[in-house]
């Protein structure tokens, strides 16, 4: 590389190994070019690659016959212990073309601080974040794990490690935690133990799983997180085994399809059995199936519901009209035509219900300048989508410098 | 209008790229035989480091006389350049996407001079 005074006159070729920062270096040029260190943004959703970290998680589970068992795999290193990890997840990175779609593979420091806290301040600061959002890559197939009681082992080991180990480091670090929701009574138990911990901000069900949410088995969670106030999430994720998204032979429409296709069903249970009037004060998120499925939900299920009423008769009102109360996070945000991403905004009331996520690192990652360059929102709402909405759920602090902004 | 420097004509092998920084600009210089193109690094779809991405030909779909799906193969003809943030591919020759030509990148004159390599930006 050539410099100049001491800056690079050129730039190399971007692989597997470069530096996040280097990766994002175009990041932090949009932060200064748009003056972001002046707008508070949090980002609801990145991730935290655990190929490294596996084993210390290991160390954390309760049962000393599970966390034993998990030193016979990876040849005694522990990695991967347990996982039902699909080969779909390592083809994010279209075969080689986006280098950090495998996972950041640059090196740390590795001193005090974790290397997963040293990942996300080198994105956070890029980025010009003031809160960040992590969750794992490797619990995002949990929900489908053929042991039952693995989900819970694997979910406390995590939530464990993320709450003692992770994230009392840097409070601007925060996470929503695992709910091992296949098994009912555990899911609440998840809660009563990590409710109240310094940086949880909320609890998240994996979207991939086969468990109807509206089971009476769930009432008692739901009401536990209601009378808490705490924020619960549906992250949606890939699923290429299912019935459907089996006959998809490219990475490309089981994607498409597949992180859609989980949340659509839950939301539509949840919707027509009337969770919104069981649970009307309980803040329910749908992360990472993207924008344009709303409106047409929305549209599909006012449709029927004015023909077949007697089939949800818990609601009082039109089905969009709970939709529209629930809260989505941005990414990720497909916007090919201004004129439907703006009607989609509208009908879903963006400038109150919709919070930034950037995904990272994920192949598909969303940038807080995606949302500061629509010209169809005034300022106001790229504000609240950036931080504010998510400031109000999650009960974060706001920084001093943005108090003024924050108030109007 | 101004001339950057970039390298002698030579230090930029065949299939490969210089990416120099001119002040806010970064500009990614290619070399496809002995012709050279010049994109902007800055991909119009969400800003990423595109001419910092990987080089690779174009992938195109095999049908036989009956239309069945034979497989895969690579276009030598067509060489692009792949943003490293999301995917996106440009033929390196037209700056174009190779799935709709209104999505390109901007693109500066080369010259080459005494052996060397110079943008006009």
């Amino acid at each position: 590389m050539d410099t100049i005074g001491g800056k690079p006159r050129d730039l190399s070729e971007i692989n597997a190994r470069t530096d996040s920062r280097d990766i994002l270096a175009h990041a932090r040029q949009q932060a200064d070019l748009r003056g972001f260190d002046d707008v508070f943004i949090v980002d609801i959703d990145s991730h935290i690659d655990d190929g490294g970290n596996w084993p210390d998680v290991m160390g954390y589970i309760d049962d000393p016959v599970i966390r034993e068992a998990a030193s016979s795999f990876g040849d005694g290193s522990k990695r991967g212990a347990f996982l039902n990890s699909t080969p779909g997840l390592q083809w994010q990175n279209v075969f080689g073309r986006i280098p950090h779609g495998q996972g950041l593979k640059e090196p740390t420091d590795g001193g005090d601080v974790p290397r997963e806290i040293e990942l996300s301040r080198r994105c956070m600061n890029q980025m010009s974040l003031d809160y960040q959002v992590v969750f794992p890559n490797a619990l995002l197939f949990l929900g489908m794990h053929p042991v039952r009681e693995m989900e819970i082992h694997l979910a406390n080991a995590y939530n464990r490690w993320l709450v003692e180990h992770v994230l009392p480091v840097d409070p601007r670090v925060q996470a929503m935690l695992y709910l091992p929701f296949n098994s009912p009574t555990d899911a609440e138990e998840t809660v009563k133990r990590f409710l109240g911990k310094p940086g949880v901000a909320g609890f998240l069900v994996t979207s991939s799983r086969h468990k109807p949410v509206h089971a009476n088995e769930y009432m008692r969670l739901y009401a536990m997180l209601e009378e808490a106030g705490q924020v619960l999430a549906f992250h949606s994720h890939l699923n290429w085994q299912d019935e459907y998204t089996s006959q998809l032979n490219r990475f490309i429409s089981m994607h498409a399809i597949s992180f859609v296709l989980c949340n659509l069903v839950h939301l539509t249970n949840w919707v027509i059995n009337g969770l919104p009037e069981r649970f009307p004060k309980l803040n329910v998120m749908w992360i990472e199936s993207g924008l344009a499925w709303l409106p047409f939900i929305m549209q599909r299920l006012d449709h029927e519901y004015l023909m077949r009423s007697s089939e949800a008769p818990l609601l009082k009102r039109m089905p969009s009209d709970y939709i529209r109360e629930m809260f989505f996070t941005s990414q990720p945000m497909e916007h090919t035509s201004d004129k439907l991403l703006e009607a989609t905004m509208d009908a879903m009331n963006a400038e109150t219900q919709l919070l930034y996520a950037s995904d990272w690192p994920h192949w598909d990652f969303d940038l807080p300048s995606r949302i500061w360059d629509l010209d169809f929102l005034d300022e106001t709402a790229k504000r609240n989508i950036l931080g504010y909405n998510a400031a109000r759920i999650f009960n974060l602090d706001i920084p001093e410098k943005y108090q003024a902004t924050a108030a109007q | 209008m101004r001339e950057i420097y970039v390298a002698q004509a030579d230090e930029i092998a065949d299939r490969d790229r210089k990416v120099v920084i001119d002040d806010d600009l970064e500009i990614g210089v290619f070399r496809l035989g002995d012709e050279y193109y010049a994109w902007e690094s800055n991909c119009p779809h969400m800003g990423g480091p595109i001419c910092q991405g990987k080089i690779m030909n174009r992938v195109d779909e095999v049908l036989d006389e009956e239309r069945r799906s034979k497989g895969f193969r690579f276009v030598d003809e067509d060489v692009h350049v792949v943003c490293p943030w999301h995917g996106f591919e440009f033929n390196i020759r037209t700056g174009a996407h190779p799935g709709d030509a209104n999505t390109r990148l901007n693109g500066f004159e080369v010259e080459l001079r005494d052996g060397a390599v110079y943008v006009r930006v």
